[in-house]
């Protein structure tokens, strides 16, 4: 199945309550997958076919507060118009799970791969996984239900997966059985919910007195989630035999110089990195799956060796010194002292290809500047015509 | 039509919420209340009512009750109705979506549309006290024509709003819903009976009810009853329901008082009494005769104009 059917095939799985999603490429086949589950009787959920992105959103965090499990999915334009609610979603601490088939935003006007839809929101309080491929989409769409619904977390969640590239991509899945995925699921329990034996006000008028406690609790959240994430992938690699965390290194122990990337480009940057050591070259990869919260101690300790990382950003962010990862990257020197040397390549926008011989480029570059040659040029758009 | 008597005493919006005096919204959503007959769950826009019925870490609920944004307390809604169908609980639960005149005429009629046309079993109150009262008193699309507002003034050249009031209920009504209707806080037993109706449909529910603002319309504000019931009494607002497409007037207004006796009391319609804006005044008087005659014309109490047969030929 492609990703965008593993995720479907994933939420049909996790049994939710009520989907409410509107269609945009190249997120589309997730909901259409999820309309014929709800149309040959497959499900038991309330589908819900709105009019628009905001609306999706803005219907499932009704529903969310009514108590039910809720998944929807959008791209790009959709995960713009929804912008808003993203923060209301978060900040009512409604266990929403969304994919997220990533796709560059307009304009110009462009249906293909990139960050820049989730970059653009990047600060919406939402938990923010990124998938390399359909098997990690599926994988990371469960346990993002646990995540989510957990108490000491109580936060959406997305499932980034690159729009095409993963979301239309043909690729053998390993699915679990439905009754495995039940027992790991459980179902939800909310802590409070719109419940007319227990009236609630959900939403208040927040003013400069609260407004920030309210802030701090997502803060601590936000804290919570990595120690819940660990736990609920390590049940999960009980039932799969497939362990998660929140990045995965390779060939990171001795490496000289390292590609830091998330999403589909790390399969690329594993093969060329392999080709490169079987030349004598110390490289290797780090892959973030968990982009929010940023992991700072766990990249601090997979970079403490490395002498330069050139790190892939799939987003511009304009005006700004890095791309947004390059950015953390840079903090995360900051904040733990690291020694690494650190350049940004932007690079895949709006869907073009990052080949082999780009990345070779990246690992050549890192490792030039490993030896002592300047960055003169910390932030580069690659490839681009003159 | 319901007494007072009958009414449950129980206040489910609490006094000491920090609406103003002589607030035509908050009269509103206590008589709302006092005519839901089941368990409610309340939807709110943003706007006034929100506002001032929540501050943290108080609240005037005494129901479930969720705000999220301006413009999708329709979409808010559906997503509750869906989880309630999902626990088979929908048919014990009235869902009441509040919005103001700007929430529902403007910015969040999309969502409207969309959540009337999916058919979601809930009802949604537009109080209407025609501008965006919230943030200042800006025009919306339910402010009537030659109305002053902060972004229409009234100045030396352009004499307040230059365009007409939406016709929400028509809008509501084109999506086939089974009973839309207006009503106005004066006539609080007309408007209870109107509510107890569109919650007992299954499906969605519409009313508009005109709930005046002293502060945006400058009147004294021991006069918000007076102004909604003149409002009724001028042809200036007609009392009406859409049941399955059937119009059906609920006020007949044989002998209307003069239109003058509703606008006089409020400021933002005083520049329409000065000599040079003369003009606007009776174009506003045109519209307001012209928006009955179309009601009433829908409501069958005037016939409807010959239509032009096809073998007479055009002029």
């Amino acid at each position: 199945m492609n990703g965008d059917e593993a995720v479907a095939f994933a939420a049909k799985q996790a049994q939710v309550d009520v989907v409410a999603a509107y269609p945009i490429t190249p997120q589309t086949i997730i909901v259409e997958r999820f309309s014929d589950y709800v149309a040959n009787g497959e499900v038991d959920t309330q589908y819900v076919c709105v009019e628009s992105e905001h609306s999706a959103l803005s219907a499932c965090v009704g529903s969310s507060l009514a108590g039910s499990r809720v998944f929807t999915a959008t791209s790009s334009q959709g995960l713009a118009l929804m912008h808003e609610v993203l923060y209301v979603a978060s900040g009512l601490r409604t266990p929403i799970v969304m994919a997220v088939a990533n796709r560059a935003l307009s304009a110009p006007i462009n249906i293909h791969n990139d960050h820049s839809d989730m970059m653009g929101s990047r600060d919406c309080g939402w938990i923010q996984i990124y998938a390399e491929n359909a098997q990690e989409s599926y994988d990371w769409t469960l346990q993002a239900f646990r995540i989510a619904e957990d108490h000491k977390v109580s936060l959406p969640v997305t499932v980034n997966l690159d729009g095409f590239t993963i979301s239309h991509a043909m690729e053998g899945v390993s699915v679990l059985e439905e009754n495995e995925v039940t027992k790991f699921l459980g179902k939800r329990t909310p802590m409070y919910k719109l419940d007319i034996a227990k009236p609630v006000t959900f939403g208040a008028l927040t003013l400069p007195d609260y407004y920030s406690e309210f802030k701090q609790q997502q803060v601590e959240a936000m804290k919570n989630a990595p120690p819940v994430i660990t736990s609920v992938a390590n049940e999960f690699n009980g039932i799969s035999g497939r362990q998660y965390s929140n990045l995965s290194g390779f060939n990171m122990s001795d490496a000289d110089a390292a590609i830091v990337c998330m999403g589909s480009v790390a399969g690329t940057a594993r093969t060329v990195a392999t080709k490169l050591r079987k030349q004598g070259k110390r490289v290797g990869v780090l892959k973030i799956w968990q982009y929010r919260p940023w992991p700072t101690q766990e990249v601090a300790r997979a970079l403490s060796k490395v002498k330069c990382v050139g790190v892939i950003d799939r987003a511009v962010s304009f005006g700004a010194p890095y791309g947004a990862l390059g950015s953390d990257i840079a903090s995360t020197k900051v904040l733990t002292g690291t020694q690494t040397k650190i350049f940004n390549v932007i690079c895949g926008l709006g869907g073009r290809d990052i080949k082999p011989a780009d990345i070779e480029g990246i690992f050549e570059r890192a490792l030039r500047h490993a030896e002592g040659a300047p960055i003169d040029d910390p932030s580069t758009l690659l490839g681009v015509r003159p | 039509m319901v007494t007072l008597k009958e009414l449950s005493t129980q206040e489910l919006f609490g006094p000491g919420h920090r609406m103003c005096t002589g607030c035509g919204p908050a009269a509103m959503a206590r008589i709302t209340m006092k005519a839901l007959q089941k368990p409610a769950i309340i939807v709110n826009a943003t706007g006034c009512l929100e506002v001032a019925s929540t501050i943290y870490p108080d609240t005037a609920w005494k129901v479930p009750w969720v705000h999220t944004l301006f413009e999708n307390t329709a979409a808010v809604a559906s997503g509750i109705e869906a989880s309630l169908r999902k626990e088979g609980k929908a048919d014990a639960v009235d869902i009441v979506a509040f919005g103001g005149d700007g929430g529902t005429f403007d910015i969040g009629i999309q969502a409207l549309s969309g959540a009337l046309e999916r058919k979601h079993d809930f009802t949604y109150i537009c109080y209407d006290n025609e501008a965006y009262m919230n943030t200042g008193i800006q025009r919306s699309g339910a402010t009537p024509y030659g109305a002053a507002t902060t972004t229409t003034p009234a100045g030396s050249k352009i004499a307040g709003k230059t365009d007409a009031k939406k016709d929400l209920i028509g809008i509501c009504a084109a999506h086939g819903v089974e009973f839309a209707a207006t009503a106005s806080v004066a006539f609080w037993n007309d408007y209870i009976t109107k509510v107890r109706r569109a919650t007992a449909v299954k499906g969605p529910a519409v009313i508009h009810v005109l709930a005046p603002c002293p502060l945006g319309w400058r009147f004294e504000t021991s006069q918000t009853i007076k102004l909604a019931k003149l409002a009724v009494q001028t042809r200036y607002f007609p009392l009406y329901e859409v049941e399955n497409g059937n119009y059906k007037l609920s006020m007949k207004v044989p002998k209307p008082t003069p239109l003058e006796e509703f606008l006089k009391p409020q400021g933002r319609f005083r520049h329409l009494f000065a000599p040079e804006f003369a003009n606007n005044l009776e174009e506003l008087k045109r519209q307001v005769e012209s928006n009955w005659n179309r009601v009433a014309r829908l409501c069958g109490e005037i016939p409807a104009p010959a239509s032009p047969s096809p073998s007479q030929p055009a002029n």
